[in-house]
Order: C-alpha cells, then structure tokens, then sequence
C-alpha cells in the first residue's frame, strides 16, 4: 500500500512530539475514533522514541521515517536504520514494574525503566502491532495499525 | 506546550505541580528537578500531574527513578492524577502497584506517609526551599510544533 504521509526527521527527541502530532492529524483524517486516538498519540511516540533512541545509541544521523496509511484501517509504520540487536515484542519478555522498581536502588538507570515501559505500552496499546527487519541488512520496521469507522463512505 | 513546575509545601509535604507534556524531550527536565529536590534534603514529595497533558514510557522511567531517589534516602513520592487517559498508562505497565497515586492534592497530603519496610515515616520539617520558579526551557529552543494539537 502506498503512504497517505510519509515523515522524515533527524534524530532528536524534540522531532518526536512533531511526529505525533503529524500521526494523530493524519489518524483523525483517516477516520480513527477520537477515543482511539490517544493511543495513536502515545504508540507511534513511543516507536519514534524507540527509533531515535537507538540512533543516538550508535551516533547514527540518518533518518527515521513514519509512513502512515488509510483504508480499512489506519496503519502506521516506523522505521529506524540501527543494528538489530534489541529483542521486542511477545507479552513474555515484558518486565516486571515492582522488579524495575526494586532491582536497583541507585537511580540512575531511568532509561533502562523507560525501555522496559516502552515495551509494555506499545503491547498493551496496539493490538495489531508487528516488529520485523526492515529491508536491507540493518534496520527494523514497528509496523501498526488500528481500526477506523465509516470506512465505506470514505 | 513546556513543561512547566511549581513547588508549594503543603502539610509539610513539597508538591511539586507538573504541566505540559511530559516526554522524550521534556522528560530530562523533570528528573533534574527531583535531583535537585532530594538533594536539597526534601523527603516527602507530591507531584501533581493533573495539569500534565501527556506522558509517556520516558516520563515513567523519571518518575520510578524520582521514587527510587527520594526512598535510597529514607523519604516516599506519590502521585496526585484523576485523568483516566494518564491512569490508563500506569495500569497498562503495572506501575499503579509501584505508585501511590491519588484524587487530589488533599487527599494525598491527608495520607499517612508508609514507608517501603511498611512503618510509618516521620515528617522532616526541614524541607523548605524556595517555592518561586520558573519553567525552563529545553537547550534547543521551542521547535514551535507544540502549540498546533487543537483540534
């Protein structure tokens, strides 16, 4: 399926409020509910939080992209450019808060608390949610997608 | 929009009021505020977030750092919310079971302070600072996107 928006920004967390702003305009246009779409506001910013962060990781310049497509349903798809080394997805892996919280009593492991967070947010969020390698030999694709209403008179 | 603090004491507890969108970006700018509330000997802190507009895995990640902080030295954080749409982040990831998050900024300071070991924890009336501040602004600068989320 072609992308309705295409999006593409450097790596810095001020760009991820953009592109959620930018996917919550093209979900509404698309049909998502208004209920729903908090929960696109928070998933595709929790995949581009993803994605920049692991660019920085790596001191990586490159681009993230949000492709963003209407039809039956509204999809989404995030796509970063950094090795593939992270694990991600099956409810299995998901961290347990009181562990997180307790584990470590020297506070500066934020960030790993984030990434664990981050996790359990987009499984709980999106019900259609697929990570998979992006094409070529690096790179990794968050792909989602959500149900819209009035699909047949659009 | 910034994220915006103000700091009151409250029934010798400090409330720390959050506004704006707590983030990726934004985030940073809290965790130096509750460093700097713990370092200057604050114990018991409230942060009220009904004025918070968003929040997501990185504010998280601040908060249970703010909440580890302030316990390594004795002291307890809890939250004030009544949004549904910011609870439903805490329920999703489990952390309503790490937090203790109340209705209101009364009820809150009305509760009696538990420590992790299950004892009650005595109020310090040292934590006094000065409640004047003003928000800050992110290193780069306003990228100007933030005001464009009406409808």
């Amino acid at each position: 399926m072609m992308p309705t928006v295409r999006l593409e920004f450097s790596p810095a967390p001020a760009h991820v409020r953009t592109a959620r702003l930018v996917a919550v305009a093209v979900a509404r246009r698309a049909g998502v509910p208004e209920p729903v779409l908090d929960e696109v506001r928070l998933a595709i910013g929790e995949a581009c939080s993803r994605a920049v962060a692991l660019h920085r990781r790596y001191g990586l310049p490159d681009l993230v992209t949000v492709e963003m497509s209407d039809g039956a349903r509204f999809s989404a798809k995030v796509v970063d450019r950094a090795p593939r080394e992270e694990t991600f997805g099956g409810a299995g892996e998901l961290p347990d808060p009181l562990a997180l919280v307790e584990e470590d009593s020297r506070a500066e492991d934020d960030d790993k608390v984030a990434i664990g967070m981050r996790l359990a947010l987009l499984a709980g969020l999106v019900d259609d949610l697929e990570v998979a390698p992006a094409p070529g030999s690096v790179g990794t694709v968050v792909r989602m997608s959500w149900p819209v209403h009035d699909t047949e008179l659009r | 929009m910034e994220l915006s603090f103000q700091t009151r004491t409250v029934a010798d507890r400090t409330v720390l009021e959050v506004g704006g969108e707590i983030d990726v970006y934004t985030a940073p700018r809290l965790r130096e505020r509750l460093v700097e509330l713990v370092g200057d000997g604050v114990r018991q802190i409230v942060v009220d977030m009904e004025r918070v507009e968003f929040l997501d895995s990185t504010g998280l990640g601040v908060l249970v750092g703010g909440l580890k902080r302030v316990r390594a030295q004795g002291g307890h954080l809890v939250l004030v919310c009544s949004q549904e749409r910011i609870l439903k982040i805490f329920r999703i990831t489990g952390l309503e079971r790490v937090f203790d998050i109340h209705p209101s900024v009364e009820e809150a300071v009305a509760a009696p302070v538990v420590m992790p070991d299950g004892t009650d924890a005595g109020i310090s009336d040292d934590d006094t600072h000065d409640p004047s501040e003003q928000p800050r602004r992110g290193p780069a600068g306003d990228d100007g996107t933030t005001t464009a989320s009406g409808h």
